[in-house]
């Protein structure tokens, strides 16, 4: 077991520029998850730490040690690939026996850690097979026996379960969790699958285009987005944002804040407000008042009986799922009357506004809803997409940490 | 049951395959059973009916051929034989062992003068083999090696390595990096990723790509007959050419030698079929 220690880390592959300035921190026991759409470089980190590709600059440190120039072979990892990459000549026992024979591991520690290892996985029955006759899962499970069996300090994964059915990934998802837990080493896991990263991870960090977005726990990288980008990636599905210009008007002797845009109106008053304003005055990134507004789907709410309206949704396309219902539209502009929409012009489902609502609730198309913002799950960006913390419901206690984020996130 | 689907194919139309294969079969078979008749059908005799059929059955021809001694007593046959077996045993030992590696190399790492010494075995390849005849001569001259096996095999080598090469380089491109990486994560070298991963994953294109030099050297005529000049030293191609000389021409020895000869590869040939069966790597990586 060990901590990995990524310091400004970089990767050009000639001039083109795929991991940038990475800084990264995974503790001593902990399963970090990397995610990203596809391309952003996390395949590449994850080959780095691996010793599989060279480091163009930064140092990378494993169990306090620089391994920058240590081979592979002694950075005490083992890594699962996406494609399994077991040795297809070899039976499942040789295959996870492999690393250890290389190491010069007498027999009888072999077959106690093969054993072992076989056992954990469930693979008993099959170690005398070949590759070729195993399932997807069992062969993926060969897979982490082969790391497993060389207790390495540091497990590397690399998609692993991308190749396999969605309800074998359950499962498989459900043993690698157990795993972890029973042998408690430090994990560095690559998946796209964000129910993945939501389930696994101790943290999770966020990758686009070779920066890293944010590293958290998956309830703050939730509930807590520090950045547009990260808002939309988590989360399914994706959160509404909606650009917005913000005001301060006085009320009497108290301030509120106004966020006008896109069809929304919304006034902010009381301790948000007084934060908001204090924050706009200190900080001038938040000055220009053009802020993105976001809210989840679930925590926006058709409005009903003295519910402040925020806006409202003429209904393009429902979507009953079963035990909830989507609907999708474009919020209507409160000055003009509805539009009378070409029948041709479709609706542009990256574009459109996303409200859930309850099974039961019949929703008719083309009706035009109310709807009221839940202001206490309210996110707010700045003009670069970055988090206004100031908006938080317990921002005071929030700030210093989030502000921290802040200054290590890339304009 | 759909009508349209569930039809056969009509008779005539699962005819009009054969109509075409049966002729060229025949085509291809008969010179191979002409020779073969002539060979069954004692010394001396020539026959002029086309029917590729023995009309009398005998096995002279092969007995004078096996039997064949030189003026000293030394048993031709078994001396010329050896000679082409170890030739092309040689030539396909040396020629896989140094293509194996040179392939691997080329097919895995990145060094000056990779493209250009690719190109440069493919070179070799492209121009035909009677162009280095005499340079090749002379050098063999210089360096004592007429009528010798040593001479013989070193100027096969030079075409079978770069084929070799060529033919191996191919395969190792196709077999998935990951396992290789999987492999250095385990801790292996290098030499023990050639050896335990990469050779064993091989083993079919090795095999072919061997029974095809072994096959090519064997089979070789034009450069033997300019290289060796004694009885002894011959192999069994030329050995095969001496009995149509200009005087005097033995169709049925020639007959039966060519058959003795086309043996050992035909054996080969079962013996490494099992091999050519691909799929070795199925299993390892998906998609
Ligand atoms: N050898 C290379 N030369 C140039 N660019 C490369 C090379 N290898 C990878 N890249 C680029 O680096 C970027 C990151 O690749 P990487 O494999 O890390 O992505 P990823 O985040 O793992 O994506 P995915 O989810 O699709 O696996 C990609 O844009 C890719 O095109
Ligand atoms: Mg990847």
């Amino acid at each position: 077991m060990a901590h990995v220690l990524l310091q400004d880390i970089e990767k050009l592959y000639g001039d083109v520029h795929v991991v940038r300035r990475l800084n990264l921190s995974v503790a001593q026991g902990e399963f970090l998850v990397l995610v990203g759409a596809s391309g952003c470089g996390k395949s590449t980190t994850l080959r780095m730490v691996a010793g599989l590709e060279s480091i163009s600059s930064g140092t990378l440190s494993i169990g306090g040690r620089i391994v920058n120039d240590v081979s592979p072979r002694d950075r005490d990892i083992a890594m699962v690939f996406q494609s399994y990459a077991l040795y297809p000549h070899m039976t499942v026992f040789e295959n996870m026996a492999f690393g250890l024979r290389i190491r010069k591991a007498p027999q009888t520690e072999i077959d106690r850690r093969v054993g072992d290892a076989a056992k954990l996985l469930g693979l008993e029955d099959l170690l005398q097979r070949r590759p070729a006759a195993l399932s997807g899962g069992q062969r993926q499970r060969v897979a982490m026996g082969r790391a497993v069996v060389r207790e390495p300090a540091v497990f590397l994964f690399d998609e692993p379960l991308s190749n396999l059915d969605a309800k074998l990934r359950v499962q498989m998802r459900i043993e690698i969790a157990r795993l972890h837990k029973r042998l408690g080493t430090t994990i560095l896991y690559v998946t796209h699958d964000q129910v993945e990263a939501m389930t696994l991870a101790d943290r999770i960090a966020v990758m686009h285009e070779g920066y890293l977005q944010q590293c958290d726990s998956p309830s703050t990288i939730y509930n807590r987005p520090a950045n547009t980008y990260v808002a939309t990636f988590i989360g399914s599905p994706a959160m509404n944002l909606w650009p917005v210009h913000a005001t301060v008007e006085t009320r009497g002797n108290r301030q509120v804040v106004l966020l006008r845009g896109s069809g929304l109106s919304v006034e902010l008053d009381g301790k948000i407000a007084d934060r908001l304003t204090a924050a706009m005055t200190a900080d001038h990134r938040l000055g220009n008042g053009e802020w993105t507004v976001g809210i989840r789907p679930q925590d926006l709410h058709i409005a009903r009986g003295d519910a402040p309206v925020h806006a409202r949704l003429p209904v393009e396309v429902v979507e009953p799922l079963g035990a909830e219902t989507f609907v999708f539209g474009e919020l209507a502009d409160p000055g003009e009357p509805l539009p009378a929409r070409d029948p041709a012009t479709r609706l542009r489902r990256e574009s459109a506004s996303i409200l859930r609502v309850d099974a039961g609730q019949l929703v008719a198309d083309s009706e035009e809803l109310p709807l009221t913002l839940d202001l206490n799950r309210l996110h707010l960006f700045d003009s670069a997409g970055q988090r206004i913390a100031a908006a938080d419901p317990e921002a005071a206690v929030a700030i210093p940490a989030i502000a921290l984020n802040f200054d290590k996130s890339p304009a | 049951m759909s009508p349209k689907a569930a039809q056969a194919p009509s008779p005539l139309s699962r005819m009009a395959p054969h109509l075409l294969l049966v002729p060229v079969t025949i085509v291809t078979l008969y010179p191979v059973l002409y020779v073969a008749k002539l060979a069954f059908s004692g010394v001396g005799g020539t026959s002029a009916s086309p029917w590729p059929w023995p009309e009398v059955f005998s096995l002279d021809a092969f007995s004078e051929v096996v039997n064949r001694t030189d003026a000293q007593g030394t048993w031709l046959f078994g001396r010329q034989m050896l000679n082409s077996l170890l030739v092309s045993g040689l030539t396909t030992v040396l020629g896989i062992v140094l293509a194996c590696t040179a392939a691997y190399g080329f097919a895995r790492f990145e060094f000056p003068g990779r493209r250009a010494g690719l190109l440069a075995f493919l070179a070799t390849q492209m121009f035909p083999g009677i162009l280095t005849m005499i340079p090749l001569y002379v050098l063999m001259q210089k360096l004592g090696l007429l009528d010798s096996m040593l001479g013989l095999v070193l100027v096969y080598a030079t075409t079978a390595i770069p084929f070799c090469t060529w033919t191996l380089k191919g395969y190792f491109d196709t077999l998935p990096k990951e396992i290789e990486e999987s492999a250095i994560i385990d801790g292996a070298s290098r030499l023990t990723i050639f050896l335990k991963i990469i050779l064993p994953l091989s083993a079919p294109a090795i095999a072919v790509t061997a029974l095809f030099s072994f096959m090519t050297a064997w089979n070789e005529f034009v450069l033997a007959y300019t290289f060796l000049s004694q009885e002894a030293a011959y192999t069994m191609p030329v050995q095969i050419r001496n009995y149509v000389g200009d005087k005097d021409v033995q169709w049925s020895l020639f007959a039966a030698s060519s058959l003795i000869v086309s043996i050992p590869v035909m054996a080969l040939f079962y013996a490494v079929e099992k091999h050519l069966v691909g799929g070795l790597t199925a299993g390892g990586v998906k998609g």
